[in-house]
């Protein structure tokens, strides 16, 4: 680590990557609150297919986010071994749904590639680059729009 | 916080508490209650600020204080008679003085125009009553010094000719706590002699060697006699401020009998006793003035305000996010208590007696403590009220209408989250009762109605609930009008029959106020949808109930606390759903026979001869595809702040409970149909229905714009 510049460290992030709809994505480490084991949620009226629902956690009313279906991939059935990362978007915290934690990434910024051409639409709404490593290719999503909006949608 | 700005801070919030003082005491006064405890009262308050004021260099807040508390004190002195004029003048330099106060907190710029108004009318008011006005502020005491003598010297006699009306003995002790408070025996002794002649005596037997004294130790007391034209209340007055800290007995005598200072100040009893003393005497009284009061009038006299004053529960500040932080906490608790219970209930092994017992004494203490803590947010209605009774002022000057506020059930107590949302509703009503609720003098003279128009505001716990009526003594709602109005806004079809309930409600169509000729309607219906908005938003209701002549009345039915509710627990497609109890009427028997199709998915019940629309709450919120076929369950009969009625159906009733309110719209948006979600004790979250926002959904009437319960957390 000696021969790095500060400019470099300050440049550095961590990423917590997990398993969700099959592929492999991160979320910064700053917005992660907690991650825990997934309960069954109480389904809400008329919620988008990704609100799995609301579950209690420790008083508060938790929206919960299945992020494989968020993203456009295939959604599956939660078990008990699915994984809940409790995550702040916003001023809002929401449970993202996933299949499974794998590491904590240590990532420089120049080392995250931009978003391929080819994703899709939906993808380009959450993905804001791509980290190649050891072979694996990991998206970094952004958590901003990923609870349906404030506002009461259009009737 | 610098300390400086603290007590700055401290000042100001007790500025509120004395402005609130001042303006109860006024009302009182208003209603004709001449007691000298409420002037003295009003007095101190005004007193107060003043003093504060002077502290933080305060000019014009002093100098206006002054002004008012020189009228005041005249009062007191009964040199000015508070008649209904000078009780009008002394409510708006009330709330003058509560303008300055706010304005000397915001550092605002001051116009001091309307002061200055008031203080020449306060001129002119002392000016009229004898201009013999004596100044009592602080550096321009005026008084007569006495010589408190130590050696049974006394007081050099002048050689006055007007004879003393009547003599008062006062024993007077003062106790540590007196001089704790920095108060000190001779300014009373100064006040006194303005009353009249005084000779005080001072009495040292008590007082230890030097090396045995206990340097903020009272060992003195004081026998005092005191010859003046004035009564005993006036006496009584002066030592207003220690009472309680001393030791203090008043008789009235013959005047100017020479009498020796009793062994015991707490002889209360007796009349005074007339021995010979080696004083001079100082004028011969007349024998035949003053008769000796019975020995029970002494011991009246003698026990001056501890009957007439209620005692003062000592009170504590807290900040309102600890309050808060605990109410979260026992929600929590609470929770915790009932999914502890139902999982030791259902887990086969333990069957103990004894743990069950224990269990529901832990269930009792959870309640007990829950209401315990919701109690501390509970706050009396009183200082909402006293908001109104400005408004009143303000609107009744305005229009030119003579009205007065007449105040029941301010000790009520509500939520404190719900006293400050309903200041906005509740404002906006008593200014509509007046404004178009009331008519003017001419017009009550000609209706044979006293000149002078009632709004009455009046709180009371019902039920479970705090009901909040606002009603006025006018002319009522002028139906035909507000029928014409809402035809002419295109809100009814023209050629609508509405009975008058119905009509009232139309005033709570948005829409029915944007015309601009209502201030000319007799009726109401200037915002009267926000204001049903509001209440609701806190989980309450609004009804109207209005006589043509003799008035309407408003009447609010609101929840106690914000943070729970009471509800029945159903059952909806092996879904759980809390339906508010506030909302129901009934269960219904739920039979094919009293079930008819009327449409595609649409069904009525019929109940007692009455048709009322079905719905399929499962149907409703997207649970399940809505069908042709009346499904099984149980039907609840609900009513909608509106009146309306409806009927739910669900598969089943679990429970009926009370529920701890938690917000959805903190984490997550807002739900049409839903009001808020809670935790069952099971740990898992039910959503809390919107009954009315249910119906609404159907209809698609002006209903579904509805915001249900205010957020709680």
């Amino acid at each position: 680590m000696i021969e790095k510049s500060p400019h470099d460290l300050a440049r550095e992030a961590e990423f917590v990557a997990f398993r969700a709809g099959g592929l492999e994505f991160c979320i910064n480490i700053m917005s992660v609150r907690e991650i825990r084991g997934w309960t069954p949620a109480t389904a809400i009226p008329r919620a988008p297919s990704y609100i799995r629902g609301v579950i209690n956690l420790r008083g508060v009313v938790l929206p919960i986010v299945d992020l494989g279906v968020r993203l456009g991939l295939p959604g599956t059935e939660p078990t008990a071994r699915h994984v809940i990362i409790v995550a702040q978007v916003g001023e809002r915290a929401a449970g993202l749904l996933v299949d499974s934690v794998s590491d904590i990434l240590s990532v420089e910024d120049t080392s995250i590639q931009a978003t391929p051409d080819v994703a899709s639409n939906l993808a380009r709404t959450f993905v804001r680059g791509v980290i190649a490593m050891d072979g694996r290719m990991i998206s970094v999503i952004t958590l901003d729009n990923v609870l349906p909006a404030m506002e009461l949608e259009a009737a | 916080m610098d300390p400086m700005a603290e007590i700055r801070l401290t000042f100001f919030q007790e500025c509120e508490e004395q402005l609130t003082a001042l303006e109860n005491g006024l009302l009182g006064m208003q209603e004709g209650s001449a007691d000298s405890e409420l002037v003295n009262a009003v007095f101190r308050a005004v007193h107060s600020i003043k003093g504060g004021a002077g502290a933080f260099k305060l000019n014009t807040l002093v100098s206006f204080a002054h002004v008012f508390e020189t009228a005041l004190d005249k009062v007191r002195s009964g040199s000015i008679v508070p008649d209904a004029d000078a009780m009008k003048l002394f409510l708006r330099a009330a709330d003058a003085l509560s303008d300055l106060v706010s304005a000397s907190r915001d550092g605002a710029v001051l116009d001091t125009a309307p002061y200055a108004a008031i203080e020449e009318e306060f001129d002119a008011l002392l000016g009229g009553a004898g201009g013999a006005a004596e100044d009592d502020d602080f550096q321009s005491l005026d008084f007569q010094p006495v010589t408190t003598a130590f050696s049974g010297e006394d007081a050099a006699p002048e050689a006055t000719t007007a004879p003393a009306r009547s003599s008062f003995l006062i024993r007077f002790r003062p106790l540590r706590e007196l001089f704790a408070k920095a108060n000190d025996p001779l300014a009373l002794f100064r006040e006194l002699t303005r009353l009249g002649r005084l000779q005080a005596q001072c009495d040292i037997k008590n007082l230890p060697f030097l090396d045995t004294m206990e340097p903020e130790d009272s060992y003195l007391s004081w026998e005092l006699r005191l010859e003046s034209d004035c009564d005993i209340a006036a006496v009584k007055e002066v030592f207003d401020f220690v009472d309680g800290d001393c030791d203090l007995s008043i008789e009235v005598g013959l005047p100017a009998q020479p009498a020796v200072m009793a062994a015991a100040p707490e002889a209360s009893g007796p009349p005074p006793r007339i021995v010979q003393d080696g004083q001079a005497d100082v004028a011969v009284p007349p024998p035949s003035v003053a008769p000796l009061p019975a020995p029970a009038e002494a011991e009246a006299a003698a026990q001056p305000k501890a009957s007439a004053r209620t005692a003062v529960q000592p009170t504590i500040r807290v900040d309102l996010d600890r309050v808060d932080r605990l109410i979260n906490l026992v929600g929590e608790l609470v929770i915790n208590q009932a999914m502890l219970t139902q999982r030791v209930l259902h887990s086969s092994h333990v069957r103990d007696r004894e743990v069950t017992s224990s269990l529901e004494e832990l269930e009792r203490l959870t309640r007990e403590i829950q209401e315990s803590v919701m109690a501390i947010r509970a706050q009396p209605v009183r200082p909402l009220f006293q908001r109104m009774s400005r408004i009143v002022r303000e609107v009744a000057d305005a229009t030119g209408k003579d009205v007065r506020l007449r105040t029941e059930g301010e000790a009520t107590e509500v939520d404190k989250t719900v006293v400050e949302l309903l200041a906005d509703p509740l404002t906006h009503m008593i200014r509509n009762a007046v404004d178009h609720g009331l008519e003017t003098p001419e017009q009550r003279i000609a209706a044979g109605k006293a000149p002078e128009g009632t709004v009455r505001l009046a709180a009371a716990h019902r039920s479970g609930r705090v009901i909040i009526e606002v009603s006025d003594d006018g002319a009522g709602i002028n139906r035909p009008r507000v029928l014409q109005k809402a035809i002419a806004n295109g809100l009814v079809p023209p050629d609508s029959q509405l009975n008058d309930s119905e009509i009232d409600n139309l005033l709570f169509l948005p829409g029915f106020s944007t015309a601009q000729s209502i201030s000319n309607i007799s009726g109401r219906g200037v915002g009267m949808d926000v204001v049903k908005r509001s209440i609701q938003a806190l989980g309450g209701r609004i009804s109207i109930a209005s006589s043509p002549g003799q008035g309407s009345t408003f009447t609010l039915s609101l929840p106690l606390t914000l943070a729970v509710l009471d509800g029945i627990v159903v059952t909806v497609d092996e879904q759980t759903f809390v339906i508010p109890l506030t909302a129901i009427v009934e269960t219904v028997k739920h039979e094919q026979s009293r079930i008819h199709h009327v449409g595609e998915h649409s069904f009525v019940l019929r109940v007692r001869d009455v048709l009322v629309p079905l719905i399929d709450v499962g149907a409703e919120l997207g649970v399940r595809p809505p069908a042709n076929q009346v499904r099984s369950g149980v039907a609840i009969l609900i009513e909608t702040a509106n009146g309306s009625r409806s009927a739910l159906l669900v598969d089943n009733i679990q429970d009926q409970r009370q529920v701890v309110i938690k917000s959805l719209e903190t984490n997550y948006k807002r739900v049409d149909g839903i009001a808020a979600a809670t935790i069952l004790g099971d740990g898992r979250v039910a959503m809390i229905l919107d009954v009315d926002a249910l119906v609404g959904l159907r209809h698609h009437d002006w209903s579904s714009t509805e915001i249900p319960f205010a957020k709680a957390s």
